[in-house]
């Protein structure tokens, strides 16, 4: 579903990414962690090319990123984002955030595009909150509204880049209640949190990242109880116990 | 002791303030200067719109001659630009109306002033909201004309109120090539009449005044209208 080889991104003099080579399987839901600054971000930016790459190749359903003639716009409605900071738009309610992309893209009736919202809605348990405007919703809502947005054009493989990171601790739970909810319907997701729970429950597969590398590839359980490289190892002692590694 | 001032120079003229030799004759006074202003206020909206998103684009071959454009407008005074087209659009054209004349270079004038406002508005917008836009599918003009748009120009009213005010002022200058709007009439009468300069100066500056405060109140009004809920 998701290929990368070879692939290799700089921000001016900084190697954000070095020589990534992943595979992600359809259906497989892949969690990426690691300190800030290792470069996790900038490789979930890049499946939708909303960062370029400079070198190697990614293929993302079929399509090869590097060549210039695919339609890029195509492939981003096959692909879901969902942003940190929800990104949600201000001006238009949550029923128009939701829509607007199948009705201007898929020219679906705005009806249809509407019955179909608020299906979706209804699955991030927000159906009543339909006419509402994103400023007069909570964090966790917003969040949800913007699952609901990029699940709103079918696409196949879903990203979340960092969602919970902005949320007050209390509305954490509702978010990853249907980010794992949306794991049991098989679609692709890479998921880059920190979320420990999470990707230990839900992640078939998690990546640690530093420096822009890929240092650990590993099944949850094992990264968990067995982490290979000494960073994991740290990264793991630092986000299980925050005061203690403090404090030694 | 005489009347210090004399206002029925106003009142004697009232008309011709107001309507110049209309219907009888070409629209002026009041009435020309509204209709000067108004036709050029649109139209240098639609032209700073278009020139501000091409002197963003992403291709030089468009950016450039357009921000070279935008700059040549803006190092020059108004005064030129209305007799540059008054000269050139009839070398050009063949015969041009004078008052299309004064429209076209107020128009050119105010909308390379405006484009800049459109830019502001543009980059104001979080760069989230476009790469949410764009993650959707929607190509990037798509996310321009139904994301950054409609909130950018929300916020470059206050600016374009601005700007519209002072092309309302300006169409004052349009009595150099001969227009009869408000101004080029109250000089008229001044000649004809030779002794209320004070009185006649007075009322046009009041007119001038109450012309830019109701457009001001009624941008308010569309401000608020344009709001939309809880935003913060």
């Amino acid at each position: 579903m998701i290929t990368f080889s070879g692939v290799h991104k700089w921000f001016k003099q900084l190697h954000v990414l070095n020589d990534i080579n992943l595979h992600v399987t359809p259906g497989e839901v892949l969690v990426v962690c690691g300190p800030s600054g290792s470069g996790k971000s900038t490789l979930i930016r890049t499946i939708n090319q909303l960062e370029p790459i400079n070198q190697g190749s990614l293929v993302v359903d079929g399509m090869d990123l590097s060549d210039k003639k695919i339609d890029i716009n195509k492939l981003r409605a096959e692909v879901g984002f969902v942003f940190q900071q929800f990104n949600l738009y201000p001006h238009l309610s949550v029923i128009g955030n939701i829509t607007l992309a199948p009705i201007k893209i898929r020219n679906t009736p705005k009806k249809e595009a509407e019955e179909q919202a608020m299906q979706l809605l209804t699955r991030v348990g927000l159906a009543e909150k339909r006419d509402a405007y994103p400023s007069q919703l909570s964090g966790g809502q917003q969040q949800r509204v913007a699952i609901a947005r990029g699940l709103a054009m079918r696409p196949k493989i879903m990203l979340f880049d960092e969602p919970t990171s902005a949320l007050d601790p209390e509305m954490i739970g509702e978010v990853l209640q249907v980010m794992q909810d949306l794991a049991k319907t098989g679609i692709t997701m890479v998921v880059v949190t920190h979320e420990m729970g999470f990707a230990r429950e839900v992640a078939d597969r998690v990546v640690f990242m530093a420096d822009g590398v890929i240092l650990e590839e590993a099944a949850p359980e094992d990264f968990f109880l067995r982490p290979q490289h000494e960073r994991s190892r740290q990264f793991l002692r630092q986000l299980l116990t925050p005061m203690q590694a403090e404090c030694s | 002791m005489e009347e210090f001032f004399n206002f029925s120079v106003i009142t004697d003229n009232f008309t011709h303030f107001m309507i110049g030799r209309f219907p009888h004759g070409p629209l002026g006074g009041v009435g020309l200067t509204l209709y000067l202003a108004v036709v050029s206020c649109v139209l240098s909206f639609f032209g700073g719109m278009i020139l501000g998103l091409l002197s963003i684009s992403r291709f030089p071959v468009i950016r450039y001659p357009a921000l070279a454009f935008i700059n040549l407008v803006r190092g020059m005074p108004l005064l030129m630009v209305i007799f540059w087209m008054y000269f050139l659009l009839p070398a050009l054209f063949g015969k041009v109306a004078e008052n299309n004349t004064v429209i076209m270079a107020l128009t050119l004038f105010t909308s390379a002033y405006m484009s800049r406002i459109v830019v502001a508005g543009i980059e104001g917008i979080p760069k989230g909201q476009t790469e949410a836009a764009i993650s959707t599918g929607l190509t990037s003009w798509q996310a321009m004309l139904y994301i950054v748009l409609p909130q950018g120009l929300r916020n470059m009213i206050p600016s374009f109120v601005n700007q519209f005010v002072s092309l309302i002022k300006d169409t004052s200058l349009a009595f150099i090539v001969g227009v009869s709007e408000l101004t080029h009439v109250a000089t008229q009468i001044n000649n004809r009449t030779m002794a209320f300069p004070t009185e006649i100066f007075v009322f046009i500056a009041i007119v001038y005044f109450i012309l830019c405060y109701a457009f001001t109140s009624l941008s308010r009004w569309l401000e608020q209208r344009l709001a939309w809920r809880g935003t913060v």
